[in-house]
């Protein structure tokens, strides 16, 4: 270290450590599901409460379940966006890098799980 | 002297406790976080719910039962007003990054419409619903 100077410590570290792509990214998905929630709350919410047939029908519709797999897959991105900021500024050190890791885990999981589920409804 | 102090100063969360008074802009911008992350309750049920139907009529009957039982309803019901109250304040904050209200009373004037707003409608959309 002691070969470094301050400047060059510095240079190419703001206080982020990177450009803007991360709040681009939530930017994205949080426009993006301004339109996919109302549309998921009012398809999802009154199919809740229906039978297996009715449920197993309403979600081989092209409509309903087109919204529920977009508002899982673009969710849980904005989720693991958001979830990775909290982790940030709350968890440091190694325990962050393995709760990130964790995270990744279960939001790409869940989405995976959800798309998979309507895909077999659907089809 | 870029070796002073380093890694010694005050990292978030450090606003609120000891430093910082509570207050509605702090209170409102902390709820939007907690919404937020809240809301994977509802998303795990709701994929739980989901992966049952695409399973069996029996899976779907246990999953169907704690999503309809009173507890689910009230997690539900808790997990919509979450829903609304982080989409109005993440609309606030799509407003914010164009430096647009930014100003103290307007900024608390929006907080007060994102609370009052999300509680009108998880109350209309349960009657909707």
């Amino acid at each position: 270290m002691a070969f470094l100077t301050d400047r060059k410590r510095a240079v190419g570290l703001g206080a982020s450590k990177s450009g803007t792509a991360h709040f681009w990214a939530m930017k994205k998905s949080s426009v993006a599901l301004l339109i996919l929630v109302p549309l998921f709350v009012f398809t999802f919410g009154p199919a809740l409460g229906g039978t297996y047939e009715e449920i197993t029908a309403y979600y081989s519709r092209p409509f309903p379940a087109i919204v529920a797999a977009l508002t899982l897959l673009v969710g849980f991105k904005h989720f693991n966006d958001g979830a990775q900021v909290m982790i940030e500024d709350y968890v440091h050190g190694l325990a962050e890098k393995i709760t990130i890791l964790l995270l990744t885990c279960v939001s790409y999981g869940l989405a995976g799980i959800g798309i998979f589920a309507i895909a077999r409804l659907a089809l | 002297m870029a070796d002073v102090n380093r890694g010694n100063r005050p990292l978030s969360p450090f606003m609120i406790g000891k430093y910082y008074r509570p207050q509605l802009t702090s209170m409102t911008s902390i709820l939007t976080r907690i919404t937020g992350n809240g809301l994977l309750v509802a998303a795990i049920l709701i994929v739980w719910w989901l992966l049952a139907a695409a399973t069996s009529p029996e899976a779907f009957a246990t999953a169907d039962a704690v999503l309809t039982s009173w507890f689910g309803d009230l997690v539900l019901f808790l997990s919509l007003w979450a829903l609304w109250y982080h989409t109005l304040a993440g609309i606030r904050h799509l407003v914010w990054d164009y430096a647009v209200g930014l100003r103290l009373d307007i900024a608390e004037k929006l907080g007060w419409g994102v609370i009052g707003g999300s509680v009108v409608l998880t109350i209309l959309t349960a009657i909707i619903i």
